[in-house]
């Protein structure tokens, strides 16, 4: 029910947008379908600029995960994660996260139907999916589509960002349901 | 540092290929991920647009005028170098609004308006001005009021109530912003970082 609600009012907010910003620009009487279609245009063209860099970072990731290498380094870093009691059953979606949005949902997905869906390990899953963002990505297209090559301390500090939220979504997990 | 991380990932990915036997699986994902690309981006191109669209439609109205009313002083807090009213504040907030309800796809037309806007702003095209930075990693650690994705899987998995996760959601994204926030400021002063 709550679900459905919030369903309801996040598109109710898209086609209100949609309705609303034209209905401003045609009340200050502006030429506004002339000017969707220039903004379109220049949609279409941001996302051809960003095709290379998204291809680039596809190769990498791809050859990384599918080598073994992604693996190798899951099974190097487990007796760590043990130190600091945190699950080393969560550590995969910890590396994947970062890396691939479609993948580390996937392991979530994986996770829910091996220990069950309300069990404490997919709620800490669910909620490491939910607190970070595929870092990579972001950082791959939004730089991309503005030509920046050098990208200074953003990486590290996204990763840090994301380890902070892999991180307290275990301990609130614990605080919460455990 | 780009060069170095893409050619670490790929290194890495050949010599283990090829210790693991795997080099024909490898091969293949190299191959399909340009099917990948592709697929991502024609995905992209259609809500792209649209919202392209009515984004362009909003700056000509300039309803940024009255929006940057309402944008919280947190966002000059947070950018304090950005002139106020500066065109970037808009496209930002509207980023960060859409990422909290999950809408990912809305999310990111607006994110690389913000991103062309500093660019403007910035005055070695090339490299990563402090606020792309700052803004990106606001960004990666968005503040989640409805993931759909996990709210959907776990109602389809037959959740007792989907939604409780929310509350951890919610606080350990918040933490994570803050987290987030401080560790960028703290590394922009860095010599290491500044080219």
């Amino acid at each position: 029910m709550v679900l459905y609600l919030f369903k309801l009012a996040s598109s109710t907010l898209i086609l209100l947008l949609i309705f609303l910003i034209p209905a401003y620009g045609f009340y200050k009487k502006l030429d506004i379908y002339s000017i969707f279609i220039e903004g379109a245009k220049e949609g279409l063209l941001v996302v051809v600029r960003i095709f290379p860099y998204v291809l680039g970072m596809f190769i990498a990731i791809n050859m990384f995960r599918e080598s073994g290498a992604m693996d190798f380094f899951v099974k190097v870093l487990t007796p760590v994660t043990g130190i600091f009691n945190f699950p080393t059953e969560l550590l995969p979606l910890a590396i994947i996260r970062p890396l691939s949005g479609g993948a580390s949902l996937g392991l979530v997905a994986d996770y829910i139907k091996n220990y069950g869906v309300d069990s404490l390990l997919s709620r800490m899953a669910s909620a490491m999916y939910g607190s970070t963002e595929t870092t990579f990505y972001v950082l791959t297209v939004y730089f991309g589509a503005v030509g920046i090559k050098k990208i200074r301390h953003s990486l590290l500090a996204g990763l840090f960002a994301d380890l902070i939220g892999i991180i307290s979504s275990v301990i609130f997990c614990r605080i919460f349901f455990g | 540092m780009i060069n170095f991380i893409w050619f670490f990932m790929i290194a890495i990915g050949f010599v283990f290929a090829v210790l693991n036997g795997r080099i024909e699986i490898t091969t293949q994902a190299v191959i399909n991920s340009s099917v990948e690309a592709v697929e991502l981006c024609m995905g992209l191109i259609g809500i792209m647009a649209l919202w392209m669209g009515v984004m362009k439609i909003a700056e000509r109205a300039e309803i940024l005028n009255i929006l940057s009313k309402f944008i919280s002083p947190i966002m000059h807090l947070i950018f304090p170098s950005i002139p106020k009213n500066h065109p970037a504040f808009f496209p930002m907030v509207m980023n960060i609004t859409a990422n909290m309800f999950g809408l990912g796809n809305v999310a990111t037309p607006f994110g690389l308006k913000a991103m062309e806007e500093l660019q403007k702003l910035n005055k070695n095209k090339d490299k990563a001005s402090n606020e792309m930075c700052t803004f990106l990693v606001l960004n990666t650690g968005a503040i989640q009021l409805l993931p759909v994705s996990i709210l959907s899987l776990r109602a389809a998995y037959g959740a007792k109530d989907p939604t409780d996760i929310l509350p951890v959601i919610i606080f350990s994204s918040i933490v994570t912003n803050i987290g987030g926030l401080v560790v960028v400021k703290l590394l922009e002063r860095l010599t290491l970082f500044k080219t």
